[in-house]
């Protein structure tokens, strides 16, 4: 199902030196097109619609179009996706409508802090197994029993 | 034929840039991440230097790149040895039990970890009912590492608000490398868009690894990274085989689509053993949106049936002839098995195979309203069917999409399933990849623990995630679980051997010339036809790939032979390889992307060879329903319970193949 871009809303990023949809594309499927300023899926046929590119759009200009080799057309899922929670909007082909939000995260984006509170690695336990959470917990790790 | 190379006549000479560091970690996937978080806290004290190369965003790169809605491995009440007799069971009697058993003691620490960081755990509620991640932290839910309960799918998963799984799990990790920055000084140490295609040994240990190289896909730059000891991490093969979508839809993998072997090849190129490369994963998954059924199965108790509603699981003359040929396997049901049982019913015009979503849908539905009465009744049923949508939308959203243009709703209609195309890895339920050194407190043979876990047999190279052999159903905790134990032992080389200095033979030069080979020849050549497509001097990245995958699929046992090969189908292949292998030399490239893509493609080749010479070397057909060897239709332990090893001369392009015995390490 590749994504598409839509004309009238993509504005290129304001023609930063790279666009958001080129910045998080995992499969780098996203450029941008220098001389009208806008961006493209330069392989449609490797677009894995991860939706990453939608997602992150600051114009939400992009969308997903079904692959045409097995899809029919019409349906249509839009995500809205903030910074606890994500609303998705899933448009069937007769035209009915289905809503739903989920939790993403439930901690503020940027908060993460990895070793404050954690224990100090001890040396003599680096050949042995157990992460440095276990030896400071003062966790033995399990064997097999016989 | 003559051998291409690159002086930089034709193409840009790109910009050279050198960076030595002490661990060098490849991939930013789930293991990276599990690398970065560990190690860091290991070298930090010592002024050890971490660097990680992604080819990718690492805030979503990877196979959790658009999210999961389960972490299908959570030990929590379990005992870890139940968990070695599980993956035991589902890959055919053949596993490294020590590296199994191992991940199991490790898993649940990341996972407690995920919860910290921010990830939405499911917990159940007081009422018997499933609470989303939000709902039990208002509930005043416990965490998992405090006891809190989990809502188990299945024994071994529980169920997530995965949309931003690995944005908090690359949170964390990048946190890890600005404090591993600030500790030794260094001014970056997180390289995005670069992507890794080559190994090379060390100038005075022809044995050990000491550098990496690979370019920028965003400009023209090439990196040569010397390290102390490599953690590679970079994914199993995706799209080697032709694939079940004709055109466009072939970006709808079921694994992630950006998954090239990086993580075989390099390793191979490197010299490191493989181990079980003839192990392959066939999912049998929602048709053509390949969406998860995982959920479906476990968690809302769904029957796939054939189109008249029998389970071909139980048919009588299925089972019975299966039995004949595999044994005991049959009985334990294992995903193989259940895959050959209903390849078994397609064969036979028994189909659509359908998954009877409406049924588990409406059985839930008069529970419910069973239980609770009309009206709370309909409300838990509204949530759950969200949660069923959930599933979908956060790891699979094409599939969603599927549904809406198809007009399906689970709860008022079946839908089809269908077994994919073959995928080569070693996280999810597959186990090709490497073998490694396992720990030296579970009994295991002696020569299976060379001093540091998950080393390969390459010195300084370090094995996690997809290209681990022999130890599959990790998962994503899993694969950030091992990442962790790759990154600890990994510290532990570089400390044991303070001395060493890594340096390589060939010159920074030379290595962009090799790099750049793809470039050099589009440029050279692009003028003397009027269109660049079609030029009988090269060969464009994504023609290679498309014979590669017909050669795959026709010959190693694709789709088109419903998954059937034999010795004289894998030598008539292995010809047609040897050419493509050749002609890949003059593959061409009109810009960076396409640059990656050739690359890419020179590690798909070299992944499905092993493969194939994997499959033709053990002669049985150890994994029913994901490979047959027409020629040895059997399960045939009394010769083939053993691994299947070998390794590569990436100088001479030669093989060598041998059994190792297997020992079973859990009763």
């Amino acid at each position: 199902m590749p994504s598409y871009v839509i004309t009238e809303k993509c504005d290129g990023c304001k023609a930063q030196d790279k666009t958001a949809c080129q910045y998080i594309c995992p499969n780098d499927l996203m450029v941008l097109n220098r001389d009208i300023m806008k961006a493209f899926n330069q392989e449609p046929d490797q677009c894995w619609e991860c939706y990453n590119c939608v997602k992150i759009c600051p114009q939400q200009a992009i969308e997903v179009r079904g692959y045409q080799d097995f899809n029919p057309l019409g349906g249509n899922i839009i995500p809205l996706r903030g910074t606890d929670a994500i609303m998705w909007t899933v448009k069937f082909r007769n035209g009915s409508l289905k809503r739903f939000k989920f939790p993403i995260r439930t901690t503020p984006e940027g908060s993460i802090d990895c070793y404050t509170g954690k224990p100090e690695v001890d040396y003599s336990k680096i050949k042995q197994p157990g992460y440095f959470t276990h030896h400071g917990a003062g966790k033995v790790m399990p064997v097999i029993k016989k | 034929m003559e051998k291409e190379t690159c002086t930089f006549s034709y193409c840009q000479r790109p910009e050279i840039v050198e960076v030595e560091t002490d661990l060098l970690i490849i991939g930013g996937g789930m293991s990276a991440c599990g690398t970065a978080f560990e190690a860091t806290r290991w070298a930090n004290p010592k002024g050890i230097k971490i660097t990680m190369v992604d080819k990718a965003a690492t805030e979503r790169s990877g196979a959790v790149a658009m999210g999961l809605s389960a972490i299908n491995t959570y030990c929590g009440e379990n005992d870890p040895a139940d968990y070695v007799k599980y993956v035991r069971n589902d890959l055919m009697g053949i596993t490294r039990e020590d590296l199994v058993y191992d991940l199991g003691r490790h898993v649940d620490d990341s996972v407690h970890l995920f919860e910290e960081w921010g990830l939405p755990i499911w917990k159940q509620g007081d009422d018997g009912f499933s609470l989303d991640g939000f709902q039990a932290k208002d509930a005043g839910k416990a965490m998992l590492k405090d006891g809190g309960k989990p809502v188990r799918s299945g024994k071994w998963q529980i169920m997530i608000n995965g949309e931003s799984y690995k944005v908090i799990v690359a949170e964390a990790a990048k946190k890890a490398l600005e404090i591993n920055r600030q500790a030794t000084g260094v001014a970056q140490n997180h390289f995005e868009r670069v992507f890794i295609v080559k190994l090379y040994h060390d100038a005075n240990d022809p044995k050990r690894v000491a550098a990496a190289a690979g370019f920028s896909v965003r400009e023209n730059k090439i990196y040569l990274f010397k390290a102390k000891a490599i953690c590679l991490g970079a994914g199993g093969a995706v799209n080697v085989f032709r694939p079940r979508s004709v055109k466009e839809g072939q970006g709808r993998a079921w694994y992630p689509v950006w998954n090239s072997g990086s993580g075989y090849a390099l390793g191979m190129q490197a010299g490191a053993e493989l181990t079980m490369m003839e192990n392959r994963f066939v999912p049998a998954r929602f048709k053509d949106g390949y969406g998860p059924v995982g959920a479906w199965f476990l968690f809302f108790k769904a029957k796939a049936t054939d189109s008249n509603g029998e389970d071909y699981c139980t048919n009588p003359e299925y089972v019975e002839d299966a039995k004949k040929k595999y044994g005991k396997y049959v009985d334990a049901l294992g995903t193989a098995i259940r895959n050959h049982l209903m390849m078994r019913a397609m064969k036979d015009g028994k189909g659509p195979i359908l998954m009877r979503t409406h049924e588990a849908m409406q059985a839930i539905n008069a529970t419910f309203k069973e239980k609770l009465g009309e009206k709370e009744g309909a409300k838990k049923v509204k949530h759950l069917e969200a949660e069923a949508w959930e599933d979908f939308l956060d790891m699979c959203i094409g599939q969603a999409g599927l549904w809406a243009c198809k007009n399906i709703e689970p709860d008022k209609s079946p839908s089809e399933i269908m077994p994919t195309e073959p995928y080569l890895l070693g996280s999810h339920a597959g186990c090709a990849g490497f073998w490694c050194s396992g720990p030296d407190d579970l009994g295991a043979p002696k020569e299976w623990s060379w001093g540091y876990n998950r080393m390969s047999t390459v010195p300084g190279l370090f094995m996690m995630g997809d290209i681990v052999g022999a130890s599959g159903h990790k998962f994503s905790s899993g694969s950030h679980a091992e990442g962790r134990i790759a990154g600890k032992n990994a510290i532990a080389f570089i400390l044991d051997h303070p001395d060493y200095k890594p340096a390589i033979k060939q010159t920074a030069d030379e290595i962009a010339g090799e790099l750049y080979i793809p470039y050099e020849t589009f440029e050279k050549n692009k003028v003397a036809t009027t269109d660049p497509f079609i030029n009988p001097n090269y060969i464009r990245p994504h023609m290679l790939q498309a014979r590669l995958q017909k050669i795959a699929d026709e010959y190693f046992g694709g789709i088109s032979t419903w998954y059937m090969t034999s010795k004289t189908m894998l030598d008539e292949g292995l010809k047609q390889l040897e050419m493509l292998k050749e002609d890949s030399q003059k593959m061409a490239a009109s810009n960076l992307h396409e640059l990656m893509r050739c690359w890419e493609n020179f590690h798909r080749i070299l992944s499905v060879e092993a493969h194939a010479r994997h499959i033709l070397f053990r002669e049985e057909s150890r994994y029913p329903g994901y490979y047959y060897r027409g020629d040895f239709d059997l399960i045939d332990d009394n010769n083939w319970k053993v691994f299947v090893n070998s390794k590569y001369d990436a100088e001479n392009n030669t093989w060598e193949l041998k059994k190792v015995p297997y020992v079973q390490l859990v009763d």
